[in-house]
């Protein structure tokens, strides 16, 4: 780290990963949470359509990971390539 | 110590023609899986049987599985999109899978792949909805609910490819990144734990391996205790290696990378790779299949 500059550029890349990725990390967490909690009641509901509603459950899933996955493209942009 | 280096594919060499086309680890391993493909189709076509028997029996269940996927999601009159679905259900399975072989690279895990894929579908859609609404009734699906609303279903429109290729791309690369750097932490972590045994001499590890030697022995007489088995070949395995360390044969083995990676590769790569290219080819369906609408409805002669 042989300037000034140098330190600054690692230290905002370094917070602007960090806050990215920790704030993105709670949409996907909170609402993937809810899917399954309300999956498990159907199932509890609902014993004989298990299967359908696992599947169901799973391609929810993927698609609420959606805006994880942009954040964490977005940290991986700020750290390794900029 | 080592550090991570996160790039792009690699370009292997560029050909001079309209500006250089460049060729990259990515096109290689898409020729390689499009070779399969055509193979293994080639390979399980011939000589089918009106009994099935061996693999055909496999491969019948897969298509009808195919089929019955369409049917369920586009209706019945939609059947003939079939081909196309699979074949974008099987390249992204296979692309996303041929990464674990350990010299090529993953063929979804560049942008270029899926961001082709998504505009594909998407011109695919317009067409459709061009050819059943025709061009000012496909304007006019803008302004649907209430004419405000235009910008916003505009951006909408162009948001659906983006975010189709973004959410493929996004699981398969950041799978990879998050494993090396896993491998990193790792090698790191196995540094400081073999420097700490070999600091002071052979001393140390030859006590460990002695240990670790002693409780696998132990644990094969009570062989109800399996912790001690565990226990006893960390021990004598880092043992092994503080004792190269300590007389300067080996330095810095990472030691403790051997089977965590392998573990966690069993959800980034495998339960990944199949459920993105699962929901890719959902969502194909879903929008293709919103365009198609059945033929009584439009009141067209199909």
């Amino acid at each position: 780290m042989e300037t000034l500059a140098q330190a600054i550029m690692v230290a905002g890349k370094a917070i602007g990963a960090g806050l990215c990725m920790g704030i993105g990390a709670i949409g996907p967490g909170v609402g993937e949470g809810n899917a399954v909690s309300k999956t498990v009641e159907g199932m509890a509901r609902n014993p004989e359509m298990a299967g359908t509603l696992r599947s169901t459950m799973i391609m929810g899933c993927a698609i609420a990971e959606t805006t994880g996955i942009y954040s964490l493209l977005i940290a991986f942009l700020i750290l390794f390539a900029l | 110590m080592s550090s991570l280096n996160v790039s792009g594919a690699f370009v292997y060499f560029v050909i001079p023609i309209l500006g250089g086309i460049p060729i990259t680890q990515t096109t290689v391993s898409s020729l390689i899986v499009t070779i399969i493909l055509i193979v293994l189709s080639i390979r399980l076509g011939k000589n089918l049987q009106k009994r099935p028997t061996g693999v055909q029996v496999l491969v019948e269940k897969g298509v009808s599985m195919l089929y019955g996927m369409v049917a369920e999601t586009m209706g019945e009159h939609n059947l003939y999109w079939t081909p196309f679905i699979g074949t974008i259900f099987l390249s992204s399975i296979l692309g996303s899978l041929i990464g674990m072989t350990g010299f090529l690279r993953s063929m979804t895990a560049d942008l270029s792949c899926t961001l082709v894929w998504a505009v594909l579908v998407s011109v695919l859609i317009w067409y459709n909805n061009i050819k059943n609404n025709g061009f000012i009734g496909w304007l006019k699906g803008f302004t649907e609910p209430i004419v405000v609303m235009t910008p916003m279903n505009i951006i909408g429109e162009i948001a659906q490819p983006v975010s189709m290729a973004f959410r493929h791309f996004g699981n398969v690369a950041g799978g990879g990144v998050i494993t090396s750097i896993l491998y990193l932490a790792l090698s790191l972590l196995s540094n400081a734990v073999l420097g700490l045994i070999a600091a002071n001499g052979v001393l140390i590890p030859i006590v460990l391996m002695a240990v670790g030697v002693g409780l696998i022995v132990w644990s094969k007489k009570k062989t109800h205790k399996k912790w001690s088995m565990v226990l006893g070949i960390v021990s004598s395995v880092l043992g092994v290696f503080g004792l190269l360390q300590a007389m300067g044969v080996l330095e810095g083995v990472p030691v403790l990378s051997f089977g965590i990676p392998a573990v966690l590769s069993c959800y980034f790569d495998i339960f990944s790779g199949f459920v993105q290219a699962y929901v890719f080819s959902l969502l194909t369906m879903v929008y293709i299949g919103n365009a198609c609408p059945p033929p009584e409805e439009t009141g067209a002669v199909q």
